[in-house]
C-alpha cells in the first residue's frame, strides 16, 4: 500500500517504545491504584474537615496540566534537591501520584454509593468495620466502581505520551523521531494510533460492557 | 534547607507575559469548546440516524477520540494532515486536535444523558405536529444539555489541560508556550512553571465556578 | 369525519386489532372502554399516525393517514391527543409547554401564541400558573397542563388515551371536569377511559373493545343497560 523506507529495525524502535508506554502505564496504574484507595478511604473515613489538605492536593494533581507536573517535578527533584534520578522513575513517580488523584475520587464515590441501611444492617449484625467493609462496601462497590477505574487506567495510557518531556522515549516520541528522520508522518502515525486503539477500544468495551450489566441487576 | 535559592522575582517579573499566554489557553479551549459542542451534536444526531453511513463516521470519530491520546490527536491535526498538502499554523492544529478530542467525548456524553430522557417526550412533541428534527431541537436537546452539564463543564477544564500539548506543534503564545520561551531565556525551570501551574489551578478553579454559577441562573426547572 | 376502515396491527406476533370498522361524526363525544390490551390505546396511536397500521386504512376528513403522500406533521395540528403519562417538557415553563407547537409548527408570532396558550391555560383552570416549571405542578394540573398544550393548536378532534389513570384518586375529577366542559363546547373527541360513570354521563356513543375487536357499539343508555355480548356482562360486572 505505501512505498515505504521504513525497515525493521524501525518497527523494532517502535516496538521498544510501545514496551516502555506499557511499562510506565503498569507502573503508574498498580502504584496510583494503591495509593488511591488508601486515600480514597482515608478520605471518606475522616470526613471532609479533617481530608481538607489532602483534598486540595490531589485537586492540584487534576487541575494542572501533566506536562507541567512532570516539568516541575524533574526540575524540583533534579535542580533543587539534586537527587540525580533517572527521567523513567520522575515519570513514574508522577503518574502514580496523578493517578491516585483520580482514583482516590473513585474510591471515594464507589464506598459513598453504597446505600446508608444496608451498611447500617450489616453493622447491626454484629459486622466489625473491617468485617463490614471487606464482606459487604468492597464487592458493592467494586461494581460502582471498577468501570470508572476501567476508564482511568485508560486514560492514564493515553497520558503517558507526555513523559516525552522527561526524556523517557514512549510509542509516540518514537514515533516522531522517525518521523523527522522518514518524512512519513501519516504512515507512522497511523501505526501509532493503531496500538494505543487497538489496546484501549476493547478495554474501553470491556468496561462499558460491565457497566452496563452491573446496573441492570 | 536547599542547595539552591530560589528566584520567584524573575519568574514574577515574567507574569505579564505570561497572563497574556493565559488569555490565549483560555480563547482556544473556549472555541475548541463551542465548535465541539455544536459537532458533538452533529455526531449524536448521526448516530441517532437511519444511516448506516452517518452513524458509521460518527462511532468512528467518537471511538478514536476516547481511545487514542490527545497529543496523538494533535499530531495528526499538524503532521498527519501535512502529507495531504494541509500545513497547519500550530495555532490551528492545537485547536483542532482539541475540538477533535471535545467532540469525541461530548458525544458520548450525550448518548448517555438520552438514555435518562423518556422517548414519550419526543412522541408527545411529535404528536403536536412537530417534526422528528424540531422534536429533537426543541424537546430532546436542551434537556440533553441539561443532563450533560457536569461532564462538559469537565470536558472544558480538559480543553485548557490539553492546551499545553500545543508545544509539541511549535505553539508558543499559549500559557505553557510562553513558560517554556521564558525558560529558554532565563533557565528558572522551576520558579516559572510553578507560576503557570498557579495560573492553570486558578483558570480551572474559576471555570468550575463559573459553571455553577452559570447553571444555578440557568436551569430552574 | 374520522373514518376507520378494517384496520389490522400487530406487534410481532400478537395482533392487537383485528378489523376495526369505526366512524366517528364531527361533535360526536365516542368513549371507548375495554380491558388492557384489548387495543383500544393502539387505535387512538394509528388515528394521528404516531403508529403505522398493517392493513385497512385511516381517513381523517378524507385524508388517508397511512397514505406516503400524507404530511403527518400538518394532519396532526388537526388531531390533539393527550396521552395517560402527560409528558410535561420538564425544561419549560407551564406557558412555553403550551406555546411551543403554536410557534414552532404553526408558526405564530410570540405574542399571538401566548395569547392563545393564556386562553387554553384558563380555560383548563391554570391561568395563575403560567411562569411556573411543571415539577412543581401536580398530576392532575400536569394533565390539564397537557390538554391545554393540544388545544392550543386548535385541533378538530382530540383523542384522550386513559387520561386519568395514572393520577390519584383525588386529582381525577379535576380532569375529568375538563373533559367535560370541553364536550359540551362541542369538541369531537374519542376517550379511552376506565371511568364508566364518566362514560355514561358524555358520550353519545360508547364502544366496548375486546381483545382486538369492537366487540359492542351502541348509545351509553343502551349500553350499559342492555349490554347484549357475554364479554361486556362480564366486563361491566368486574368493574362494576
Amino acid at each position: 500500500m505505501f512505498d515505504t523506507a521504513l525497515s525493521a529495525n524501525d518497527l523494532i524502535f517502535l516496538a521498544k517504545g510501545a514496551g516502555m508506554t506499557i511499562f510506565v502505564t503498569l507502573i503508574a496504574v498498580f502504584c496510583g491504584t494503591v495509593l488511591g484507595i488508601v486515600f480514597g478511604i482515608f478520605r471518606y473515613q475522616v470526613g471532609p474537615v479533617i481530608a481538607a489538605p489532602l483534598t486540595f492536593v490531589l485537586d492540584v494533581f487534576r487541575s494542572i496540566p501533566l506536562l507541567i507536573q512532570l516539568v516541575l517535578a524533574n526540575a524540583f527533584l533534579g535542580m533543587v534537591l539534586r537527587l540525580g534520578m533517572s527521567g523513567l522513575t520522575v515519570a513514574c513517580i508522577v503518574l502514580t501520584l496523578y493517578t491516585s488523584a483520580y482514583c482516590a475520587e473513585i474510591v471515594r464515590g464507589a464506598i459513598e454509593s453504597v446505600p446508608q441501611p444496608v451498611r447500617r444492617a450489616a453493622r447491626s449484625l454484629g459486622l466489625s468495620w473491617r468485617q463490614d467493609m471487606t464482606n459487604i462496601v468492597l464487592p458493592l462497590a467494586v461494581r460502582v466502581g471498577l468501570p470508572s477505574w476501567i476508564g482511568l487506567s485508560l486514560g492514564v495510557m493515553k497520558d503517558s505520551a507526555l513523559v516525552y518531556v522527561v526524556q523517557v522515549t514512549e510509542l509516540l516520541k518514537s514515533t516522531q523521531i522517525l518521523i523527522t528522520r522518514l518524512q512519513e508522518p501519516l504512515l507512522l502515525l497511523m501505526i501509532c494510533g493503531a496500538f494505543y486503539f487497538l489496546i484501549s477500544f476493547p478495554v474501553a468495551r470491556l468496561g462499558g460492557y460491565l457497566e452496563k450489566r452491573w446496573t441492570h441487576d | 534547607m536547599f542547595n539552591y535559592t530560589f528566584q520567584w522575582k524573575q519568574a514574577l517579573a515574567r507574569l505579564p507575559q505570561m497572563l497574556d499566554g493565559a488569555v490565549v489557553t483560555m480563547q482556544v479551549a473556549l472555541l475548541s469548546m463551542a465548535i465541539g459542542i455544536a459537532l458533538a451534536v452533529v455526531l449524536t444526531l448521526f448516530r441517532l440516524s437511519r444511516s448506516r453511513i452517518l452513524s458509521g463516521i460518527a462511532t468512528s470519530w467518537v471511538e478514536i477520540a476516547r481511545n487514542t491520546p490527545a497529543l496523538f490527536q494533535i499530531y495528526m491535526a499538524h503532521f498527519g494532515v501535512a502529507s495531504f498538502g494541509i500545513h497547519f499554523s500550530p495555532w490551528t492544529s492545537l485547536l483542532l486536535g482539541i475540538t477533535f478530542n471535545n467532540a469525541g467525548y461530548l458525544a458520548e456524553n450525550f448518548r448517555g444523558a438520552l438514555k435518562a430522557i423518556p422517548d414519550t417526550q419526543a412522541r408527545a412533541g411529535r404528536s403536536l405536529g412537530l417534526s422528528e428534527l424540531q422534536a429533537f431541537r426543541f424537546i430532546v436537546m436542551p434537556q440533553m444539555l441539561r443532563i450533560s452539564f457536569l461532564p462538559m463543564t469537565n470536558q472544558m477544564v480538559w480543553a485548557i489541560l490539553m492546551t499545553s500539548l500545543g508545544v509539541t506543534v511549535g505553539m508558543n503564545t499559549d500559557l505553557y508556550g510562553v513558560t517554556q520561551d521564558l525558560n529558554a531565556l532565563t533557565f528558572r525551570t522551576f520558579e516559572l512553571f510553578a507560576v503557570a501551574a498557579v495560573i492553570f489551578y486558578l483558570i480551572t478553579k474559576i471555570i468550575q465556578l463559573g459553571a455553577r454559577l452559570l447553571a444555578r441562573r440557568m436551569f430552574r426547572y | 369525519m374520522i373514518e376507520i376502515q378494517n384496520v389490522r396491527k400487530s406487534f410481532g406476533a400478537l395482533e392487537v386489532l383485528k378489523g376495526i370498522d369505526l366512524t366517528v361524526h364531527n361533535g360526536e363525544v365516542l368513549t371507548i372502554i375495554g380491558g388492557s390490551g384489548s387495543g383500544k390505546s393502539t387505535l387512538l396511536t394509528c388515528i394521528n399516525g404516531l403508529e403505522p397500521i398493517d392493513s385497512g386504512r385511516i381517513l381523517v376528513d378524507g385524508t388517508e393517514v397511512h397514505a406516503r403522500s400524507t404530511d403527518l406533521n400538518k394532519l396532526r395540528q388537526k388531531i390533539g391527543i393527550v396521552f395517560q403519562q402527560w409528558n410535561a417538557f420538564p425544561h419549560l415553563t407551564v406557558l412555553e409547554n403550551v406555546m411551543l407547537a403554536p410557534r414552532k409548527v404553526k408558526g405564530m408570532s410570540k405574542p399571538d401564541a401566548e395569547a392563545m396558550a393564556v386562553k387554553q391555560l384558563e380555560h383548563v383552570g391554570l391561568g395563575d400558573k403560567l411562569s411556573v416549571y411543571p415539577s412543581r405542578l401536580s398530576g392532575g394540573q400536569q394533565q390539564r397542563m397537557a390538554i391545554a398544550r393540544a388545544l392550543a393548536m386548535s385541533p378538530k378532534y382530540m383523542l384522550f388515551d386513559e387520561v386519568t389513570s395514572a393520577l390519584d384518586p383525588m386529582l381525577v375529577g379535576e380532569v375529568l371536569d375538563t373533559l367535560r366542559l370541553l364536550a359540551s363546547d362541542g369538541m369531537t373527541m374519542i376517550c379511552v377511559t376506565h371511568e364508566m360513570k364518566f362514560a355514561r354521563e358524555v358520550s353519545d356513543r360508547v364502544a366496548f373493545f375486546h381483545q382486538g375487536v369492537m366487540a359492542e357499539i351502541a348509545p351509553p343508555a343502551e349500553l350499559f343497560g342492555a349490554p347484549k355480548s357475554p364479554d361486556l356482562q362480564k366486563f361491566l360486572a368486574a368493574t362494576a
